[in-house]
């Protein structure tokens, strides 16, 4: 059975394992870290965030300084699909994001049934309230 | 018959020196055990059709008393849904609030209503009788921060009290050392205005004119402080009619019951959901940026730990508190925000009241920046407790996506914080004010897995507030949005669905004879939210100015100069003998000239999952739109088009993923290799950094030099007045000039 843990990953529970839920890989033990199998790259966050007003005139610029930034990515290791984008102190250590209990996950979807995809979940319904300013 | 003990505890109780807040009232966020009235009620009846009819006139009577606080308000907050009004139990659990308005603030009620109920309702000095109302705005006592004001009212019936009502602002304007009411320069709590711990303020329905006098006097807006008060004392007497009207026609003990079992059925139903979610832990941490007056790496750390029905927050490891810094929050502020993202993030059809948290535990380290001592300041709690709401968000939401029976949608990081200008000073029209644009709700929502987030649309502790309108602003106030709502080109929290983007503005002062502005938002060299599952967080944001120029005088003699974005304004410079510069968005309280701009942009929610997986024609949408540049659409989403007509190259584009697909891999490395080559031991010596490194028992204190442990006081952080740095820089930069000749 696979359970559908973030948008990029899946753990199969019958197997035990992580997988990417792109192309469909295996990881690693879903009781470790999916972080330990995945492809790290760190990032100097202004080639994500570039500036908008001229770095050469200014010293705040919408890019976040690298200096205390940086962005680490986590890559499927078969297909570069990236599973997480995680922002951290240069030299900090990553985070264990996702510790899941895997027996009382096994015994959770032991009486449900498989899904064949993420469940979004109900769509937004708009509350009773209005406002009434403005003429609207 | 009096016990000995009792004897003792009334004695206790008449010789205290001072009733500060109540550790017994403030460190429990559960809800009351039955009380006999309860009991008594809930034997009698216990008919759920019943108490269902009861519980919707009674939310009607809510929403009601909800729109007339929000029309009625005088204060700008109170006019875009920064407030709100509710029901109580007569323990003084929150029960039942309004569908619109800001939870957190009556969350936050319960707690001068139980001190209400512990000191003074039995003080014969004090009481609680009919048609008293009390007022409380100090947050030590349960407040959010000292700028909101709570009005409470306890409800009879028939000589006995079965229900509190409450309307809760955010009035501003308190007195505070700056104005506006949530000063960044609070050096201590006695920087940060009044300091009301519940009294009464009106007896027999009428609000006695020698306290509002009082109070008037305490404050920089006498006119809003009356106003506000009757507003939402009549908001509260709508409530009361509303709870009389409904025990007339279905019996005080099915309204009683009714506001009881809205606790007890929230609680069940809440642990219910929570068993359905899977047991484990997840861990996020994130880092504000600055206390407002220096630029500082703040540790907001969270692991949550979900074990059956019951759902923990730890918050060790977490910065340790500034002594005389302005960004500390309460835990109690905290709690409150989490009420807030589990009723409309996560459960958003459960009724809004307080036992939402009641299987929620929570622990701190004693001496964080969420348990600071009662002197530290916290007037802008809202520089920590927001960020530690969006850790907050993406933890849970880690649990959330793989629950199949939810209740809402999982969603990236809302924005989270308060790029809006506070202002002061003289009107147009001769008033005295003090208070804040509604730009303040102007927060981006994050994306979901289907859809991009909506852009600059509501603050994360008012999913329902309002943006306002600006020229309501500008017929009171002496200064012009020139720039107001566009949304900011590349200004986008990257991601297959992006975040909703944030709006520019560009501000000037234009009639008055002393007028100023401040800005308290973090976020300049850190951003304040990250993606969610792949997607990216928002950008940084400054504060840009133009100084040495009149706008005005510009736009008349040469219209043509005014360029309509900030990026083209700062990038090309069009007034020629005017300075430009930009500054991190904390600017203390300044008076303004008349014609500089002040320009700042609202922040964009997080994206959801990989940016290379995102429709190209998603893409040329927000290009057409202009919210995309060439370049973005290149350089973040690698979609080959034609920029004249949008025509995608959908061979060549997927050809270009894959490409950067390979560049990915080719250039990463295995998880030890990171660890080895960029893992340190300490937090690097350039970064004044406060909080755990990788030990969350150990906590730094703005050198990887200077540690102790976590929970101990430290020696106290105390920060250096910013100008002191600078004469000392300045001093410094003499003496070597001295020296060298």
């Amino acid at each position: 059975m696979k359970i559908f843990v973030t948008d990029a990953l899946v753990i199969d529970l019958d197997a035990e394992q992580w997988e990417c839920r792109a192309c469909g890989g295996a990881l690693g033990s879903a009781r470790d870290n999916y972080k330990r199998f995945m492809a790290l790259r760190p990032r100097d966050p202004r080639d994500i965030h570039a500036p908008i007003i001229d770095p050469d005139r200014y010293e705040f610029t919408f890019a976040p300084d690298p200096q205390w930034l940086t962005i680490v990515e986590y890559y499927c290791p078969h297909c570069g699909h990236l599973a997480e984008a995680e922002y951290l102190p240069p030299g900090h250590p990553p985070v264990h994001d996702i510790e899941f209990d895997i027996d009382a996950l096994k015994a959770q979807w032991s009486v449900r049934e498989a899904t064949a995809a993420p469940v979004l979940g109900p769509d937004f319904v708009a509350p009773p309230h209005h406002h009434h300013k403005g003429g609207h | 018959m009096t016990s000995s003990s009792d004897k003792v505890n009334e004695f206790l109780q008449d010789a205290t020196l001072f009733l500060a807040p109540d550790p017994e009232i403030m460190n429990n966020h559960g809800f009351a055990p039955r009380s006999a009235l309860e009991e008594r009620c809930m034997a009698k009846e216990s008919d759920p059709a019943r108490i269902e009819i009861v519980r919707e006139r009674l939310m009607a009577g809510a929403n009601e008393s909800f729109e007339m606080l929000e029309n009625m308000g005088a204060a700008p907050g109170a006019k875009w849904g920064d407030c709100v009004s509710a029901m109580f139990t007569a323990s003084g659990d929150l029960s039942l609030a309004s569908t619109g308005g800001v939870v957190i603030f009556v969350n936050l009620v319960q707690y001068p209503i139980k001190f209400i109920n512990k000191y003074w309702k039995n003080d014969p000095s004090v009481g609680v009788r009919e048609g008293d109302a009390f007022l409380v705005n100090d947050a030590h006592y349960g407040q959010a921060h000292n700028t909101d004001q709570s009005l409470m009212m306890p409800v009879f019936w028939e000589g006995e009290h079965v229900a509190w009502v409450g309307a809760t602002v955010h009035e501003g304007e308190n007195g505070a050392i700056e104005p506006g009411g949530m000063p960044s320069i609070a050096e201590q709590t006695w920087d940060e205005g009044l300091k009301m711990p519940p009294f009464r303020v009106a007896e027999n329905y009428v609000l006695r004119r020698d306290i509002v006098t009082f109070l008037q006097n305490s404050v920089r807006e006498p006119k809003l402080q009356y106003a506000d008060m009757k507003v939402k004392m009549y908001t509260c007497r709508r409530l009361e009619q509303r709870i009389h009207e409904a025990i007339a026609e279905f019996g005080v003990e099915a309204v009683v019951a009714c506001l009881r079992r809205n606790l007890e059925d929230t609680d069940a139903e809440v642990r219910r959901r929570l068993k359905e979610w899977p047991d484990g832990t997840t861990r996020h941490a994130w880092w504000t940026d600055g206390t407002l007056r220096e630029n500082a790496l703040i540790k907001i750390n969270l692991a949550v730990t979900k074990k059956d029905d019951v759902l923990t927050f730890d918050y060790r490891g977490s910065s340790p508190e500034f002594a005389n810094r302005a960004n500390n929050t309460l835990d109690i502020t905290l709690k409150g925000m989490l009420s807030q993202l589990m009723l409309a993030y996560v459960w958003p059809d459960l009724p809004r009241n307080q036992a939402v948290l009641n299987s929620v535990r929570f622990i701190f380290d004693e001496h964080s920046i969420m348990r600071p001592a009662p002197t530290a300041p916290i007037s802008q709690c809202m520089m920590s407790v927001f960020t530690s709401w969006s850790v907050a968000q993406v933890s849970v939401m880690k649990f959330l996506y793989c629950v199949p029976d939810k209740y809402t949608r999982v969603i990236a990081p809302w924005y989270c914080m308060i790029n809006t200008f506070l202002f002061g000073g003289l009107t147009q029209h001769g008033e005295m004010v003090g208070n804040v644009c509604a730009d303040i709700n102007g927060m981006g929502g994050g994306a979901l897995a289907d859809r991009d987030g909506q852009q600059s649309c509501a603050p994360i502790f008012a999913t329902m507030a309002d943006l306002g309108e600006q020229e309501f602003m500008e017929e009171e106030m002496p200064f012009v949005q020139l720039v107001s709502k566009k949304l900011m080109r590349d200004n986008q929290g990257f991601g297959r669905q992006r975040g909703g983007m944030g709006y520019q503005m560009m501000l000037a002062l234009r009639d008055s004879p002393a007028w100023g502005f401040m800005l308290t938002a973090i976020g300049s060299k850190f951003p304040n939210v990250p993606g969610l599952f792949g997607g990216y967080g928002c950008p940084t944001y400054p504060l840009a100015r133009v100084r040495g120029i009149d706008v005005f005088e510009a736009m008349r003699t040469d219209p043509g100069q005014f360029r309509y974005s900030i990026a083209e304004m700062m990038n090309e410079q069009p007034f020629p003998e005017a300075q430009y510069s930009t500054h991190p968005m904390s600017l203390p309280y300044a008076l303004a000239a008349r014609g500089e701009l002040y320009m700042i942009a609202q922040g964009t929610g997080g994206g959801f999952g990989d940016p290379l997986e995102r429709d190209p024609a998603d893409v040329m949408r927000d290009h057409e739109e202009d919210l995309v540049s060439d370049e973005v659409a290149w350089r973040i989403y690698r979609v080959v088009f034609d920029p004249q007509t949008r025509i995608v190259d959908e061979e060549a584009t997927a050809k270009a993923r894959q490409a950067v697909r390979d560049e990915r891999l080719a250039g990463a490395m295995s998880y030890d290799d990171y660890c080895a080559q960029h893992v340190t031991a300490k937090p690097p010596a350039h970064l004044p950094y406060y909080g755990s490194w990788d030990d969350t028992k150990t906590l730094y204190a703005g050198s990887p030099d200077v540690s102790f442990p976590a929970g101990e006081a430290g020696p106290p952080i105390i920060m250096p007045h910013p100008l002191q740095v600078r004469i000392d820089a300045l001093e410094r930069q003499l003496a070597a000039l001295q020296t060298a000749g």
